[in-house]
């Protein structure tokens, strides 16, 4: 990474590097100048920002704590701290950008809200801010990912959001986001899409990252008071990357901090197998971005396999890709099965059930502690809650319940 | 299968703002008939630019179609151009199949998933392309998403397409300020990089998307997806009439034309007029028939008559 103070990234363009960008149809250039315009507004605005942070703590909850982990300490000689973003409302970080870009819709005067949603998480976040906040919720989900995820389909019609099945292409997170994008160049005059993760054309990747560094921000204060120090490394599942980015991004100048993301190894090595974009993707531009992407010698992005649904895509947040070769963090994989052990050693060590997109960061637990010394300061973002999953662990692993 | 590890390099894609100034000496008009300066002149006048300078001569307007290379496999693309030119089709876009057209409707997303699924490739394109220029001298775009030309590398795929036969490309997910060199490159191996405008675009980007276009400039006439639609919008006169403010390069209007009335009605505001989905959904229905050719051709060449029966 670059010597000296860091610059300000993403760039006027909406680069990080190479990556990023706005690799939109033309219909779209407009509504993208109008919401980098009224975030950069937004953010200098005291009204909207104190509005932002009471509804973090007086709806979503937060803080969150910081957990030391005894066990998990214990057992890796570790000091093993979990950032409990289970313990938001509706159960993961998604609700921190959902409510964030549901106060700009507002300011954007927007009245209608699309989501895509894969674990059902975003979708969720997004519903339930629409409800607070009086939006119309139109949310586009992957037929396939409906069927892993089916409570939160129910949770979401519930909170009074309409989910619309997408059946093209491989019936996943990407089919959604193409689809969310559809809509949005159809309705652009009276919707504001709210993407869900760090990922898309800018401002998108930049925005989310800014509402989801709350994360970061107070894990750094509950670290410093704790321990006294900064941590020895910040760990993260990576899908699209929200999460892991909201946590790094506050601690980008604390150049001893390390930072490693925990990508979806799958089932395999194979192209179609796993998400693991920096082990087997390469330069590309979709769905809005210039980034790591999955794809086939053709440029034609290839199918991902994930146990979990919010991994499961085929590119990663720009910001990540520029993080990757700058070498300021490092993405491990973790396989399926890794995932599930770690699901299981959370859940019996520590009492806490963790999302399966969580599991993947403790399932790399040991990989990650054996490239510290002993004693070192480990902060996991434990991005999500199980709750969601259950079902779905069970089918995995042949239980009937 | 992906080449592995590592990252593809992308040849002359590259971002920088420094390319701004490339945009301001680039020549003007839409309608020049030199490449622009600085570049290697490729000894070929470009067949887009020259169909527009006779239709004008002529005091006609322009018919353009559209179907997906390979769909429903390529021997079948190779006639249906052919079938097309000789109705009177005036230009011809090929669109490379993409796995996620985040523009496209329906129709064109299925056409894609047929293409792809019958083995169809950048290359085997490129073969198809020569293989119609072997038949017919008409005017072929290519329309594209960018991921396929990045793999395949932007230089490379230039020089190709350009030898192959085709003459300019329009790359959907492109707005010209993200790849000006991505773009310099097209234009430097002859082929007109055709800009979109929309509804939505505001005046001043009106004018640098005129200024940008080569070729012609495409405007979407409505906002959404491709895909048929029953009326013409109401604003289209006042955008087209805008657009040709900035200058007098060709303008076709395009999305959801459907039948020769609606196309005769859009030819008259603009210099040409865009068909895709409708004759897409013609080789939807009718792709393994026998007479595919002559029915998507013969609906082709009705819809050419409407156009031309438009006085300038």
């Amino acid at each position: 990474m670059a010597q000296g103070r860091p610059k300000q990234l993403p760039d006027a363009s909406g680069r990080f590097g190479r990556y990023g960008g706005r690799y939109v149809p033309e219909t779209l250039i407009p509504a993208l100048d109008e919401i980098t315009a009224a975030y950069a507004a937004a953010k200098k605005d005291k009204a909207f920002q104190k509005q932002f942070r009471d509804l973090l703590k007086d709806f979503v909850g937060r803080p969150t704590p910081l957990t030391f982990a005894a066990r998990l300490s214990d057992k890796y000689k570790r000091r093993i701290w979990l950032k409990r973003e289970d313990l938001n409302h509706t159960g993961a970080h998604k609700i921190n950008n959902a409510i964030g870009q549901g106060l700009l819709a507002l300011k954007l005067k927007k009245q209608r809200i699309i989501a895509e949603t894969g674990a059902g998480q975003h979708g969720v976040a997004t519903a339930t801010a629409c409800a607070l906040l009086g939006l119309k919720c139109h949310v586009y989900m992957g037929t396939e990912d409906m069927r892993r995820q089916a409570p939160n389909v129910f949770r979401m019609r519930l909170l009074g959001a309409e989910v619309i099945g997408v059946n093209s292409g491989t019936h996943t997170l990407k089919d959604a986001v193409n689809e969310a994008l559809r809509d949005w160049v159809t309705n652009v005059e009276s919707t504001h899409y709210i993407l869900g993760s760090a990922l898309g054309p800018h401002p998108f990747p930049m925005m989310v990252r800014d509402f989801q560094s709350v994360i970061g921000r107070e894990a750094r204060a509950q670290i410093l008071k704790a321990e006294g120090r900064l941590p020895d490394v910040l760990l993260a599942c990576v899908g699209g990357g929200s999460n892991s980015i909201g946590l790094f991004h506050p601690f980008m100048k604390d150049k001893s901090v390390r930072f490693i993301g925990a990508e979806a190894g799958g089932r395999g090595n194979a192209l179609g197998e796993h998400a693991a974009r920096f082990s087997g993707g390469s330069f590309g531009v979709f769905q809005g971005m210039a980034s790591y992407v999955l794809q086939n010698e053709d440029g034609q992005v290839m199918g991902t396999h994930s146990v979990s649904a919010g991994l499961d895509y085929a590119s990663i947040g720009p910001e990540h890709a520029w993080m990757r070769d700058t070498k300021r963090a490092e993405y491990l994989r973790c396989s399926d099965e890794r995932a599930l052990a770690g699901l299981h050693l959370l859940a019996e060590s520590e009492g806490i059930i963790p999302a399966l997109e969580s599991s993947h960061a403790i399932g790399i637990l040991d990989e990650v502690a054996a490239k510290t010394r002993k004693g070192a300061i480990i902060i996991v973002n434990i991005s999500g809650r199980g709750d969601k999953d259950v079902a779905e662990v069970a089918r995995f692993e042949g239980v009937k319940l | 299968m992906s080449s592995g590890s590592g990252v593809r390099s992308p040849g002359s894609f590259k971002h920088g703002r420094s390319a701004g100034s490339e945009h301001k000496t680039a020549s003007a008009t839409l309608s020049e008939k030199t490449p622009d300066s600085g570049h290697r002149t490729p000894d070929r006048t470009n067949r887009i630019t020259r169909r527009f300078a006779d239709l004008r001569a002529d005091g006609k307007k322009a018919f353009v179609a559209y179907i997906c290379a390979g769909d429903p496999h390529l021997d079948a693309t190779v006639d249906l151009v052919v079938g097309m030119a000789e109705q009177g089709v005036d230009i011809i876009e090929l669109g490379i199949p993409y796995s996620d057209p985040m523009a496209d409707g329906p129709a064109n997303q299925a056409a894609c998933e047929r293409a792809l699924a019958s083995g169809t490739t950048v290359r085997g394109v490129l073969d198809a392309v020569r293989r119609i220029r072997a038949r017919t001298q008409v005017p072929l775009l290519f329309f594209t998403y960018l991921s396929p030309v990045l793999a395949y590398g932007a230089e490379k795929f230039a020089t190709d397409a350009f030898a192959a036969g085709i003459d300019g490309l329009l790359s959907l997910d492109l707005p010209p300020e993200e790849g000006p060199e991505f773009l310099a490159t097209m234009r430097a191996a002859g082929l007109a990089t055709v800009c979109l405008s929309a509804p939505t675009t505001p005046l001043v980007r009106k004018k640098m998307l005129m200024r940008e276009s080569r070729g012609f400039l495409y405007y979407v006439c409505r906002l959404g997806v491709t895909g048929e639609r029953a009326e013409l919008p109401a604003d289209l006169a006042k955008q087209v009439k805008a657009l040709k403010s900035v200058s007098d390069a060709p303008v076709c209007i395009g999305f959801g034309i459907s039948s020769p009335e609606q196309a005769a009605l859009a030819a008259s505001h603009g210099d040409g007029v865009i068909v895709g989905s409708h004759l897409v959904r013609l080789i939807e229905k009718h792709g393994k028939d026998a007479d595919l050719v002559a029915r998507v051709a013969g609906r082709a060449g009705e819809l050419a008559r409407a156009v031309h029966a438009v006085g300038v």
